[in-house]
């Protein structure tokens, strides 16, 4: 117990949030400092100190979680995600699919929020004019015509997971509804691709799917490193044995080729939804080895404490042993062990696709549009076909953040 | 010591066993093969081939036999060093990857070399200036490489130079060398492009291993002996230098483990976006193309290198570390 308590001693600062958080464990300073203070309160806590000692493991996380102001943020950020993952129609200014050749490449719009020293949002409209040389559109915003946008507007009519229709949409240019086909009535708040389809629509339905993929990808790692991680733990003798050769072999393997010819592989007549879910279960296929390889050690070390053969001589089933007694000690772990595994999925889906073996078109993903950005020279002609990379490393960021904020808060004995 | 690398020797043609099927079972998985497709292609520019040339192309490529006969027929070329034909190249598959094989390992050292000589210093001297500007610095280009994907940064590289200084930094050589045999000039002109691709793919590791490399040193720092040290009089630069800063090392070495593999494998990506003459594209192509047995070789080789980082790091831990040469033998 000295060990521990020794290095905090020397390392003011890193020891201070857990002294805080735990009096139990780590008496406040002044009580070491000023002995004459616990003799005038023997016995009497404070509010404060009430506070943590009855709170719950899950309080306690959460407290320390808070702290960290940058996880915080990023939890926020992932908020707003998951928003855009299960509604990406609100996001969306119109339909991420349709094509228009004449529109390809049109640039950013920016929004300027006053207009004339009033809060009434607008956007430059676009003007095309064709090169007389190379006969190809040239765009420029021009300032001077204003495109007004509204927010909350109607449009088209979309179902919220599946409960309830609405045809509310977060952002629309203002005179959405009557011409189609004018450009005044069109925003393109991302600008345009090869093929004039809006960048800012089909962002919102990539977010969904390279979200989803990620999310699932991990839900069936974590299922499947549990299961055999713990069966792998909790019996031992050769099934162990088994179960730890595979995950060596499984991890051994060279990921990025073989990914690439598990992916090749799947029929290119598959349609988006079947080869969705063949991503998912090829990147949970390796995806698992990590956390199994964990919930194993756990488990081991957990075997032999008093409260589980507490468990065992009161009578209860191995079953109930395990998910009551041993699984609820490292929940908060494989929390954060899974919430860092999210990112790794995600990219790996982004780079697949990215290659042309992931995802397909008609399916969007980040990947899918980055396709569109392989070519220098369209590059450098149309920077904004980059943005979907820009949320990628957002994305993959703030999960980082998250995980290793929910890591530190979910061991107490961090530094 | 020798017992211990014996027994690691032992384990890699039974591995290579176990990956040669997944190998060949995965070349093999997609419907049709190279044949069919070969045939559509033609049919699509109007020209067909004859039943005779069909049958006698799948009897020189073995595509009429049974599968199992198949592999025993690949594996058996493969353990003679014949890697087979390239079904779309129509050239043998060693003369194909022979080349490139070279310049993936050539890029893989230098990004492992490159990530080893900026992580180390730059985590001790995170972890001595704790908190510091730099330090935050640090942990802030930390956590945006290793989010990054590489693929991108090489993407925002490229066009970053193309559209500001109107320079294409792709490819491993200047186009005159491109095709040259090997030769001192053109060592030098592969030095003058290596160093952007070595960039793109290190920097992700070089991230982590920082990261690694503070945190391991920080543990170290806070121990008693350093304070005993100090009051003995030690100059800082002894004092870090002589015990933490090679306990903390010790550690990183296990990352090597997983580090070359991933070297090897993950200039794939970046070999395609940046066209590095390496043999990931190679591998992308041969497998759009269905092109299975050159794709079977260059996956045998992935593996190959991915079991030879592994052995590579387990005998420098082994050599570095007593505990696991005894516990092991």
């Amino acid at each position: 117990m000295m060990d521990s308590i020794e290095p905090k001693t020397l390392q003011p600062e890193g020891a201070a949030p857990l002294e805080k958080a735990d009096p139990a464990i780590y008496p406040p300073d002044e009580a070491v400092a000023a002995p004459t203070e616990i003799f005038e309160e023997p016995l009497v806590t404070t509010q404060e100190e009430e506070r943590i000692s009855i709170a719950s493991n899950w309080t306690l996380v959460w407290w320390r979680f808070r702290k960290n102001v940058l996880a915080v943020i990023s939890t926020v950020i992932l908020l707003f995600l998951a928003i855009v993952v299960f509604i990406p129609d609100f996001f969306a200014t119109m339909d991420p699919e349709e094509t228009n050749a004449r529109l390809a490449f049109i640039p950013v719009q920016r929004i300027h929020w006053l207009d004339e020293g009033q809060l009434k949002p607008w956007v430059p409209s676009v003007v095309g004019k064709r090169d007389p040389v190379t006969l190809a559109m040239k765009w420029t915003t021009d300032e001077a015509q204003k495109t007004y946008i509204r927010f909350f507007g109607t449009s088209w009519s979309y179902s919220v997971l599946g409960i309830f229709d609405s045809n509310i949409h977060l952002v629309s240019a203002a005179k959405a509804d009557q011409a189609d086909d004018d450009l005044a009535a069109q925003i393109f708040l991302l600008g345009t691709d090869r093929l004039g389809r809006d960048q800012w629509s089909r962002l919102a339905f990539a977010t969904q799917i390279s979200m989803t993929i990620g999310m699932i990808s991990v839900i069936v790692s974590v299922v499947l490193g549990l299961l055999l991680g713990g069966i792998s733990g909790y019996f031992g003798g050769w099934i162990d044995n088994i179960i730890q050769r595979l995950i060596e072999l499984l991890q051994s393997l060279p990921t990025i080729p073989i990914w690439l010819a598990l992916t090749a592989a799947l029929p290119r007549t598959w349609s988006p939804e079947k080869v969705f879910f063949a991503i998912t279960i090829i990147l949970a296929l390796r995806g698992w080895t990590t956390l199994g390889r964990e919930v194993r050690g756990r488990f081991l070390s957990l075997r032999e404490e008093d409260f589980v053969l507490a468990a065992e001589l009161g009578g209860a089933s191995q079953a109930r042993i395990i998910v009551k007694h041993m699984i609820p000690t490292f929940t908060s772990h494989i929390i954060a062990t899974s919430t860092l595994a999210i990112p790794v999925m995600i990219v790996t889906e982004t780079s697949l696709s990215f290659l042309g073996l992931g995802m397909r078109p008609p399916a969007i993903s980040w990947g899918v549009m980055l396709q569109e950005a392989q070519n220098i020279q369209t590059l450098a002609l149309a920077p904004w076909l980059l943005t979907p990379g820009l949320i990628v490393i957002v994305a993959v960021l703030a999960f980082n953040l998250v995980g290793d904020g929910l890591r530190d808060a979910a061991d107490p004995y961090s530094h | 010591m020798l017992r211990y690398i014996l027994q690691r020797l032992i384990l890699i043609p039974i591995l290579l066993i176990i990956f040669s099927i997944m190998v060949f079972a995965l070349v093999q998985a997609p419907p049709g093969d190279f044949l069919t497709s070969y045939i559509a292609t033609l049919a699509s520019t109007g020209s067909s081939l004859n039943q005779e040339t069909i049958a006698m192309l799948e009897h020189q490529f073995g595509l009429d036999q049974p599968v199992h006969i198949q592999y025993l027929r690949w594996m058996q070329n493969l353990l003679r060093g014949d890697l087979g034909l390239s079904l779309e190249y129509q050239l043998p598959n060693a003369e194909l990857i022979n080349d490139r094989l070279g310049l993936t390992l050539i890029l893989a050292l230098f990004a492992f070399v490159f990530t080893w000589v900026m992580a180390i210093p730059i985590g001790i001297y995170s972890a001595t200036h704790r908190n510091t500007i730099l330090d935050y610095l640090v942990t802030v280009v930390n956590y945006t490489g290793v989010a990054i994907p590489n693929f991108m940064l090489a993407l925002i590289l490229m066009w970053f130079a193309y559209s500001q200084f109107g320079l294409s930094v792709t490819g491993l050589f200047s186009r005159d060398f491109e095709q040259a045999p090997w030769s001192i000039a053109k060592g030098i002109d592969l030095l003058k492009h290596i160093w952007l691709p070595m960039i793109v793919i290190g920097l992700a590791g070089t991230a982590r291993l920082t990261r690694v490399m503070r945190a391991n040193l920080l543990d170290e720092l806070n121990k008693p002996y350093i304070v005993s040290g100090r009051a003995r009089g030690l100059s800082e630069w002894q004092l870090v230098m002589k015990y933490p800063v090679r306990l903390a090392i010790n550690p990183l070495v296990s990352t090597i483990g997983w580090y070359l593999p991933e070297l090897f494998s993950g200039s794939l990506i970046v070999a395609t976006v940046m066209n590095l003459q390496n043999i990931g594209p190679l591998l992308l192509r041969s497998l759009i193309n269905q092109d299975m047995y050159l794709a079977g070789a260059i996956l045998m080789i992935y593996c190959f290198l991915a079991i030879i980082g592994t052995l590579i790091s387990d005998i420098l831990l082994a050599w570095l570390d007593p505990r696991i040469r005894m516990e092991k033998a």
